[in-house]
Order: structure tokens, then sequence, then C-alpha cells
């Protein structure tokens, strides 16, 4: 794919990250926090995936796994102490 | 790597989803319309940028590892989102004044 469209494509998502970020410094509550965190961080993985084919490596997608492997890990530690405490 | 045009559309489509979820992620009013709109269009988008780079790559290391990341994310996404709903919900979030139902409530008198 031609090197132009990818880094157009990876601008429009990182605005998208911008506006998870806004989210995450007004959420009125932990979980709108916690919300905006998943989505963050399931578009940073996009945004690996992009730069992977950006640059032709693909270390980039083990880290994009592992990524959202993490995000997993952390948003559900939170869920479940929203729902029952430490 | 191939040069037909199934990636473009793929990516492009998944660029707009994931879009419109961070938009609805500022744009609604509670948590859980919130977390139905980031989840939905992020997981649906993401999910399919990976697709457009199997179709980039084929059958490669790339693609390979691409089309295992999409398994990941279509498995994982809706977990976490289900769990932190439920945890939201017990935690004692009120809902939008605008809002209609609440099944769970009903079914489970919490």
């Amino acid at each position: 794919m031609s090197g132009t469209v990818i880094l157009t494509l990876t601008g429009i998502i990182t605005a998208g990250i911008l506006l998870c970020l806004l989210r995450l410094l007004k959420g009125p509550t932990a979980p709108d926090r916690a919300v905006a965190m998943d989505t963050a961080c399931t578009v940073t993985t996009a945004l690996l995936v992009l730069l992977a084919l950006f640059f032709k490596r693909s270390v980039y997608l083990d880290v994009a796994l592992v990524y959202a492997l993490l995000t997993f890990m952390g948003l559900v530690a939170i869920a479940r102490y929203l729902e029952r405490g430490i | 790597m191939n040069s037909g045009v199934t990636p473009y559309i793929l990516i492009s489509i998944g660029v707009a989803f994931d879009l419109v979820g961070a938009i609805g992620l500022i744009r609604l009013p509670d948590v859980y319309n919130r977390l139905q709109a980031a989840t939905k269009c992020v997981t649906l988008g993401t999910a399919l940028i990976l697709l457009g780079v199997v179709a980039a790559s084929g059958w490669s290391a790339m693609g390979i590892k691409a089309l295992l990341a999409a398994v990941f994310v279509l498995w994982t996404s809706p977990t976490g989102s289900h769990a932190l709903a439920r945890g939201a919900h017990i935690a004692g979030v009120p809902l939008w004044s605008g809002s209609v139902i609440d099944k769970y409530k009903e079914d489970t008198g919490r």
C-alpha cells in the first residue's frame, strides 16, 4: 500500500485517540474513565498495526498483540474492583 | 504484498468506524451509552483494520500475526466491556435521566 494513504489514516486514528483522552480527562465517574482508557488502548492497537504496515516490520504486530492482552487484563481488573472492592 | 484495492477499502472502513466510536465516546450522555458506542464501533473497526493487513500481506509472518490479533480483539473486547458495564451497574453509577428501562435492576433487584 502507498505510504501517503497509510500516513493519512494514521493521522485520523490519532485524532480518535485524542478524543478518547479528552473523555479520560473530563469523565465524571471512574467507569467513564475506564471506558475511555479501554477505547484509547484498542485504537492504539489499530495505530500500531498501521505503523507495522507503513514500516513493513512485523515486530509492531507483536507489540500490538501484547498491548491488546494487557488492555484486556487491566480492564477486567478494574471491573472487578468496581464490583466488590479490592 | 499484492496491490489490490481490497486492503484500502477494509482499512478505510475500519478507520472510519474507529473515529465514529471515539466521537460517540465524546457525545453520548452516560457511561452505558458511551460503553456501547465505543465497544461496538472500536471492536469492529480494529478488526477490520487487522483484516485489511491480512489482505495486504497474505500468508506471511505479518498476515498470520494480524489474523491472530484480529481473533484476539474480537474475543476479548466485548468480554471486557461486559465486565465493565456490570461493574459500573453494581458500583451504583446512575443511568441517564432519559433512559426508559433497566432490565438488570428488574432481573436482580439491585
